[in-house]
């Protein structure tokens, strides 16, 4: 279907994908020569999360046009099932008010059954009604379980456990239920607000992950609330582990370097491998579906949405199944991040660091094109680790002349770190302004 | 009759009052909001660091003032720093519009991108705040602390509940009612005002009628940069100045915004009063009032709270979400939103 | 030489393709012209070009003898002309009388006057000077807006399309309304799609087809004439 009039489809050079790669591996090598290997593994590693998290947005967003602005409970929602998997068991606390609990969660299903099952049979005002009737009193019987459960379980030697833990099973499986708890909540929220208006939903998805983050500080019998969960199971050995190991100990003869330095290197990079699988997996997934005929009309939808309502396409079930998708995968790289941390620590989540960041690193990479997205988070993460040290460096260079003990310099030093906001809004509105496509810009096809 | 008198005076004390004084700082924010987005056309995420901005320069000014010993005791010294506040705040958003904002004005650009754009001004605000503020707490209060304290209050009256009355609660009602009343009477009487409401109305008929777009949109920013700075504020002298916590409070003051009806300035002073009163009324422990009126054997167990105070952003939320399924246009606006 | 004269004008939305070719125009005081033809004849487009909405290649717009041509539609209106667009011609949340405010907005004197000159032509609108625009029926809303244009005491007034969906009773009464404004010298200039009943009242009428002037004459003579009533007017 092509016009004459058509100007001829430019060829996308491969290297334009390659290339930016390229430079950005040249930067983390520069980094581990000039700073140290452990800083460039750990930028790698939360690259490579970081850059899961940019694909479920560029889903969204690039794909979809849908703007979620609720990265960081997507994230915490991923985080939490790590606990809710792989965590040991709290026999005590299950013990105490376990049943209870349960009682109140299969209330709270029943409750959530009974209103979409009133909802389609009533209309008009007797539906919100009976709506808002049958949720209060659900609420309410489902309080009378959990409240005096919650209260037992929380009594239960506070101080290491007050709360249920988890079902003892391996870490990697939390990744998957990460994806789908954070899946299974995107729906919910997608039934509700994704008819909305652009803006609209941008806060309702913000608010949501700032409930979510509430919810995980607050409801100790489930997530120990702001004491943290510490001591996560790992999919990888200690460092003490793999200190031991023969192998271990030529690798550290042939490289010369010392022993805790190497382990720790060791140790992240089997991390950066195991991500790095799941990294290319989602990309294929993603490229896959890009190139379907499914992303063609996905793709139809977004640049006309009512061209494509009038072709019959229903775009509403398109984009709750695409915030579905996009949110699990966010979901799963918030639990590939608390895997990696080894702890989970709600007061961690700010929107600045998880939902804001992630954003500016698909509109930097190139919303639209899966690569770019990739690219973005390493080009943005790396800029937002760096920007410190850099900053520091700035300001103590520019503020020089003020003399040492200065109170306004001194000010200005301890803050630096701050400097990484600035720099990040920066990035993102010269991109923005002159770069609008992003570093990789979205082919044409 | 006295157990209710002191029933109501305990629920005063507790959550009426500092429901109107948050109140009153959420309305003048959600104006701020409800301006830029009538005027200019799009939800502006930035406006919570512009609040962070101008108090952060308020206290600057009150630490100025301090140490030449400038005082209005009672009243708080940072009144006094809050007209320099509100010109550098101005300048501050005038410089992002004419370097960020204008490109995308004059492309005519979605309001989508707007709205991104506004999370890269709103990153660099965040980031100019905190490096020179710092993130910690700022307490930057002074003068008399009560206008009258909740022992006066018992002495006086003879009730055993006490009401203490904070000064910056009645500065907070105080300035916004007389910045509501100043911005509606600029709004609806002077020639300014009412082509600002022409532009927001009808852009194109607006031009054509000679209406200057840039002076609107320099109006708008203007108005909206200073009740950001009196919102900021009140805020922080009410509680504390925290960069974190503005960047939080943008979710109620867009509730606000949304409930009154985005666009309205009406809207969003009566979206502001039911966010603050829906908030803290529905994470108030009702026992103790309670107590007064009901006999001892119907009091119910516990603390009588209906939701955590943990939870009020999710109140404002909820607030939100219900609005937006039931009259997306909100309470106050006509046309579709 | 009429007061306004446009000439030859020949241009488009876009550079590439022409939506007027050599079209003429003019209306004189007291007056008033029509604009009809079938529809993508290029009315509004004519209309538009008139008002400087759109970038002519060829063609001169004068108004009493000055030459508007290079002119943004603002400064046009400082000049004397007035446009009342076809949709979305109100400040629906302003009253009444602000919408007629703003409509004098480039005007520094004292408008008063004015304005109870367009009460006494408009006699409900001065009733409902209070209310909101948006709140008043179809018919009212045209008269707001007409009356809002009338409010920089214009030379030449032009409408588009000012009777499209409104009832024949309210379509009658607005012509009239329109004739009374041109009984007080100015110019009228209107694009209509009823064209017979637009043609009654018209002293001079412009049937236009794909962008050209096909016929130019006065209302009566128009509607007298076989060829266009054949092609244009149904028969």
């Amino acid at each position: 279907m092509t016009s004459p009039a058509a100007p001829p489809v430019a060829k996308v050079s491969p290297w334009r994908t390659i290339l930016p790669f390229v430079v950005m591996g040249g930067l983390v090598v520069i980094t581990g020569f000039s700073q140290s290997w452990n800083v460039a593994f750990a930028i790698l590693n939360l690259s490579v999360i970081s850059a899961i998290m940019a694909l479920g947005i560029n889903m969204q967003w690039g794909y979809a046009g849908l703007v979620n602005f609720g990265v960081m409970g997507f994230t915490a929602l991923g985080g939490m099932a790590v606990i809710l998997i792989a965590a040991d068991p709290v026999d005590d606390a299950w013990a105490a008010g376990g049943a209870g609990v349960l009682l109140g969660l299969l209330v709270l299903i029943a409750v959530g059954a009974c209103t979409y099952a009133l909802r389609k049979m009533l209309g008009g005002w007797i539906k919100t009604a009976v709506t808002l009737v049958v949720i209060g009193a659900g609420l309410y019987a489902a309080s009378t379980f959990f409240g005096p459960s919650i209260d037992r379980i929380e009594d239960i030697n506070p101080a290491e456990t007050g709360f249920l833990g988890g079902l003892g099973l391996p870490v990697l499986l939390s990744w998957i239920a990460g994806g789908f708890l954070a899946a299974g909540a995107a729906f919910v929220l997608g039934k509700i607000a994704l008819g909305l208006r652009a803006d609209y939903l941008a806060i309702a998805t913000l608010g949501v992950s700032e409930i979510v983050i509430a919810f995980l500080k607050n409801e100790e019998w489930l997530t120990r609330g702001v004491k943290n969960v510490i001591g996560l199971p790992r999919p990888v050995p200690f460092e003490t582990e793999v200190r031991e190991e023969a192998w271990f100990e030529q690798l550290q003869a042939t490289l010369m370097m010392d022993e805790v330095t190497l382990s720790s290197l060791v140790v992240k990079g089997a991390y950066i491998v195991l991500f790095l699988i799941v990294l290319f997996i989602i990309l294929w997934l993603a490229e896959t579906a890009l190139r379907s005929p499914w992303g063609r009309m996905m793709r139809a939808v977004r640049d006309n949405e009512m061209a494509a309502e009038a072709m019959g396409k229903d775009v509403k079930r398109l984009h709750l199944l695409v915030f579905v998708v996009g949110s699990g995968v966010i979901g799963l790289a918030g639990a590939m991040l608390t895997t990696l941390d080894g702890q989970f620590t709600p007061t961690s989540y700010q929107p600045l660091r998880f939902t804001f960041l992630v954003w500016v690193m698909v509109i930097v990479g190139g919303s639209g094109n899966n690569w770019g997205a990739t690219l973005g988070a390493f080009v943005v993460w790396f800029a937002w680790v760096q920007a410190e040290p850099v900053g520091a460096w700035t300001i103590d260079l520019l503020t020089s002349f003020l003399g040492e003990d200065n109170p306004v310099r001194e000010q200005l030093v301890a803050n630096a770190a701050q400097m990484r906001l600035m720099v990040m809004g920066l990035v993102l509105l010269l991109v923005l302004r002159f770069f609008p496509r992003g570093l990789i810009p979205e082919r044409q096809r | 009759m006295e157990d209710f008198l002191n029933a109501f005076v305990l629920l005063s004390n507790f959550a009426l009052v500092p429901a109107l004084a948050y109140g009153s700082q959420l309305a003048l924010g959600a104006l701020g909001v409800t301006l830029v987005f009538a005027v200019l056309r799009f939800s502006n995420f930035a406006h919570g660091e512009t609040m962070a901005f101008g108090t952060m320069i308020a206290i600057f000014g009150t630490w100025g003032l301090q140490a030449a010993g400038v005082s209005i005791d009672p009243l708080p010294t940072a009144l006094l720093a809050i007209p320099l506040a509100i010109v550098v705040t101005i300048g501050w958003v005038l410089i992002t519009d004419k370097l960020v904002y204008r490109f995308y004005r004059e492309k005519k650009s979605d309001e989508v991108i707007l709205l991104i754009v506004s999370i890269g001004v709103m990153f660099v605000t965040a980031g100019v705040v905190r490096f020179a503020i710092g993130v910690d707490d700022q307490v930057f209060t002074d003068g008399e602390r009560f206008v009258f304290s909740a022992r006066e209050f018992r002495t006086y009256t003879g009730l055993r509940e006490g009401l203490a009355l904070r000064t910056t609660q009645v500065i907070s009602v105080v300035a916004a009612v007389i910045c509501v009343i100043a911005l509606f009477i600029f709004l609806n009487r002077t020639r300014t005002g009412k082509a600002m409401r022409a532009y927001a109305d009808n852009e194109d008929l607006a031009t054509l009628s000679g209406i200057d777009a840039g002076k609107v949109v320099l109006v708008a920013w203007s108005l909206a940069a200073a009740l950001a700075v009196l919102a900021g504020t009140l805020y922080g002298l009410d509680k504390s100045f925290k960069p974190f916590v503005y960047q939080q409070i943008l979710l109620p003051i867009f509730a606000a915004a949304i409930v009154g009806g985005l666009g309205s300035p009406v809207g969003a002073i009566v979206g502001g009063y039911i966010i603050a009163f829906a908030e803290v009324l529905v994470t108030y422990a009702y026992i103790r009032f309670l107590r007064y009126l009901l006999p001892q054997e119907w009091l119910p167990e516990g603390l009588a709270q209906l939701v955590g105070t943990e939870y009020k952003f999710a109140v404002s939320f909820v607030i939100l979400v219900v609005t937006l399924i039931i009259r997306p246009t909100g309470i106050f606006n006509k046309k579709p939103a | 030489m009429s007061l306004l004269t446009a000439e030859k004008m020949t241009g488009g939305y876009s550079a590439s393709h022409d939506i007027l070719h050599e079209c003429t125009v003019t209306a004189d005081r007291g007056e008033i012209a029509v604009i009809v033809g079938p529809n993508g004849a290029g009315k509004s487009t004519a209309m538009k070009a008139v008002f400087g909405m759109l970038n002519l290649r060829e063609g001169s717009i004068k108004l009493d003898g000055r030459d508007l041509s290079d002119m943004k539609p603002t400064d046009r209106v400082a000049n004397g002309m007035s446009f009342v667009p076809q949709v979305r011609n109100v400040f629906p949340s302003l009253t009444v009388e602000e919408n007629l405010e703003m409509g004098a907005y480039l005007r520094r004197d004292d408008i008063s006057e004015t304005i109870s000159e367009v009460f006494e032509l408009f006699p409900v609108l001065k009733e409902k000077r209070r209310q909101p625009a948006g709140e008043l029926s179809g018919g009212q809303r045209q008269q707001v807006a007409v009356g809002r244009a009338l409010m920089t005491r214009p030379q030449v007034l032009m409408l588009d399309e000012p009777t499209a969906g409104v009832s024949p009773i309210v379509m009658d009464e607005l012509f009239d309304r329109i004739i009374e404004i041109a009984r007080t010298g100015l110019a009228v200039l209107m694009v209509e799609q009823n064209a017979k009943q637009a043609l009654e009242i018209a002293d001079r009428g412009y049937v236009l087809a794909q962008g050209r002037n096909a016929y130019t004459d006065t209302g009566a003579a128009l509607l007298a004439n076989p060829d266009v009533r054949r092609s244009f007017l149904g028969g």
